[in-house]
């Protein structure tokens, strides 16, 4: 019985993994809709499981683990910050071993098309070379660089800027069923 | 006497904006100077063509309007209106009257003929230098298909614009590019070609992944352009003619972008990322053989040949700030040519050889710009929030690229100019458009 729970949890975590792979609003901050869906249909525990008080969802990771660091314009070091929240992103991948990531890289719109693709690239390798630092697998670990293609914020000022210049985890399944 | 004029014209506006072609290569400190020289542009008639055939009138009108536009547009030219015609054109090869057409100050005249035989169309066109009572050079006719009526207007202009200006023209030409339409944060790609001008959209891959860059070919025929359509960055070859198109070969875990042909068009210069670094590479189109140019821990990308094929200029943040390198086609040691305050990027050659056109980003405004091709002679041409991504007409004057507005509502558009820094206009697209690439002259 425990087991039957344990596994359809699992399911709808991978649902919410692939979800998350191709869910058109991914680019936005943390996603209230998908974490607000999550719990229909599973129903047992003492939180509903996949919502962001279920420490093992992508609604948990992305809202208190954290699934993005920022960076100084155009710098792809990471800030004292973004080293406390890839520290965080660290330990739960660790503890969360089925779950592979895409890291995102993406710049300001302060740049040509270019040179933004390849800042973007150094911003996601530089979080994933942290986090295998702190343990975690490579080969867990992708990286794509979107350059100034997807902004989250529209302003052009720096408000909106700061918050463009990221590095996203993005979790993907990673269930060998 | 008009091209003696317009000579006179162009080297006064050339001396005035510092764009002259004197070979002498200044060092020293850089100058720097927009300038939006002014010059007369050089007046002209071109009274509807005559329609030989019954029913040919509508085309004998649209083609003479398209002359008149392709010219005009040139800024170079001021088309009279037919309401100061005093003179009304004969037929065909008729004499001329010189006086009516100097009294309204024209000193140029194109009279044409439209003949309609099917699907056949036949364009014929002769052009006067009214002030000396000549024709310039003699009558040309070009015949094609009814349908392909646009590139026969084109192509007379392209024959008075060269006459007059002794350069080649640029009007038969076309421009692959990539249509935006949605919000800032959501937008939706998707490569087009369109004529020069903007007639004649035709939309190349749909919207469903990002698409940047489009490049063409020496020949024309076919477009070398970034997709995320794998779900990261590749390369893609796509056929004009028959919108076919396929990957480039890539390493799984790279990340390919930036490509443009080689004069040969064979070769593919472009950019691979990995493990934080990018560098630049070649590989020939058909053996899909790689071969590494750079090997930095900077970003080096944004790679153009010279048209000779013997010189690859790009850009590289070796220094700690993006500038230009010129360095040799099979790699090895390169030259920074970028001095300037600021930072440079997305160099492209000139067709001619002659100059490099850049974008350039210096205290939050970019600009499109030019040096000569040892960095010396930088003249900026445009500013704005956000110009970048220049590309070449095919004569080497005119420059397009895209222009961004600022804000949450901000759109692409693509502009042109010329390389004095004069003449700059928006060139009309249905949505946005971004990554503009100009065709070779049609054969």
């Amino acid at each position: 019985m425990t087991m039957t729970v344990t596994r359809s949890v699992l399911f709808l975590v991978a649902g919410l993994a692939l979800a998350a792979c191709t869910n058109p609003n991914r680019f936005g901050p943390g996603d209230d809709a998908l974490a607000g869906t999550a719990g229909a249909g599973a129903g047992a525990g003492a939180f509903a499981p996949g919502s962001a008080s279920d420490p093992r969802s992508v609604a948990y990771f992305q809202q208190a683990v954290g699934d993005r660091v920022l960076f100084p314009v155009d710098q792809s070091n990471l800030t004292p910050e973004g080293r406390a929240t890839l520290d965080n992103q660290a330990a739960w991948l660790m503890q969360n071993a089925d779950f592979t990531a895409i890291i995102e890289g993406h710049a300001d719109e302060q740049g040509t098309r270019e040179y933004n693709i390849a800042l973007g690239e150094r911003r996601a390798n530089s979080a994933r070379e942290y986090l295998v630092s702190k343990g975690v697998s490579g080969a867990r670990l992708r990286t794509i660089s979107y350059g100034k293609e997807r902004p989250i914020e529209v302003c052009s000022v720096e408000a909106c800027y700061a918050k463009n210049r990221r590095a996203v985890t993005v979790l993907a399944g990673g269930l060998s069923s | 006497m008009i091209q003696r004029a317009l000579t006179l014209c162009l080297a006064m506006a050339m001396a005035a904006t510092g764009a002259g072609f004197a070979s002498a290569q200044s060092q020293g400190p850089l100058r720097i100077e927009i300038t939006e020289g002014v010059i007369e542009p050089l007046p002209f008639a071109v009274p509807q063509f005559e329609a030989e055939t019954a029913g040919s009138a509508e085309m004998a009108a649209q083609i003479s309007r398209v002359v008149a536009a392709d010219l005009s547009g040139t800024g170079l030219f001021r088309e009279l209106p037919a309401t100061a015609f005093i003179s009304t054109v004969g037929s065909f090869g008729a004499p001329v009257q010189y006086a009516d057409w100097k009294a309204i100050n024209a000193q140029a005249l194109i009279t044409g003929a439209v003949n309609v035989q099917g699907n056949t169309l036949n364009v014929k066109f002769r052009l006067y230098d009214v002030f000396a009572g000549s024709e310039l050079g003699s009558g040309l006719q070009f015949s094609g298909t009814v349908d392909g009526w646009r590139r026969m207007a084109h192509k007379v202009s392209d024959a008075v614009y060269s006459r007059i200006t002794g350069e080649g023209g640029y009007f038969d030409s076309r421009v692959v590019f990539v249509s935006e339409t949605g919000p800032k944060d959501a937008r939706q790609k998707r490569l087009a070609i369109m004529d020069y001008d903007g007639a004649g959209v035709q939309y190349l891959t749909d919207s469903r992944s990002i698409v940047l860059a489009p490049r063409f070919s020496p020949s024309g025929d076919r477009v070398l352009y970034t997709s995320y359509e794998s779900g990261f960055p590749r390369i893609y070859l796509l056929d004009v003619g028959s919108v076919q198109r396929r990957a480039l070969d890539s390493q799984d875990g790279t990340m390919s972008f930036a490509p443009r042909f080689a004069p040969n068009g064979q070769t593919v210069v472009y950019s691979i990322s990995q493990g934080g670094n990018t560098d630049i590479f070649a590989m020939d189109v058909n053996s899909q053989q790689a071969v590494r140019l750079t090997s930095a821990p900077s970003i080096e990308t944004a790679p153009s040949y010279s048209p000779d094929g013997t010189q690859i200029v790009f850009e590289s943040d070796r220094s700690g700030s993006q500038q230009l390198y010129v360095m040799p086609a099979s790699g090895g040691e390169a030259r920074r040519i970028s001095f300037g305050e600021g930072r440079y990027g997305t160099p492209v050659w000139s067709p001619r050889g002659d100059l490099i056109a850049f974008t350039k980003q210096n205290n939050g405004r970019f600009h499109i710009g030019v040096m000569r091709t040892d960095g010396s002679e930088e003249r900026l041409l445009t500013a704005s929030f956000l110009d970048e991504g220049p590309t070449w007409a095919p004569n080497g004057r005119v420059i397009m690229f895209t222009r961004e507005t600022q804000g949450a509502g901000g759109q692409s558009a693509l502009y042109s100019v010329d390389i004095s820094g004069r003449n700059l206009r928006p060139v009309p697209t249905p949505d946005g458009a971004s990554d503009p690439s100009w065709s070779p002259l049609q054969k």
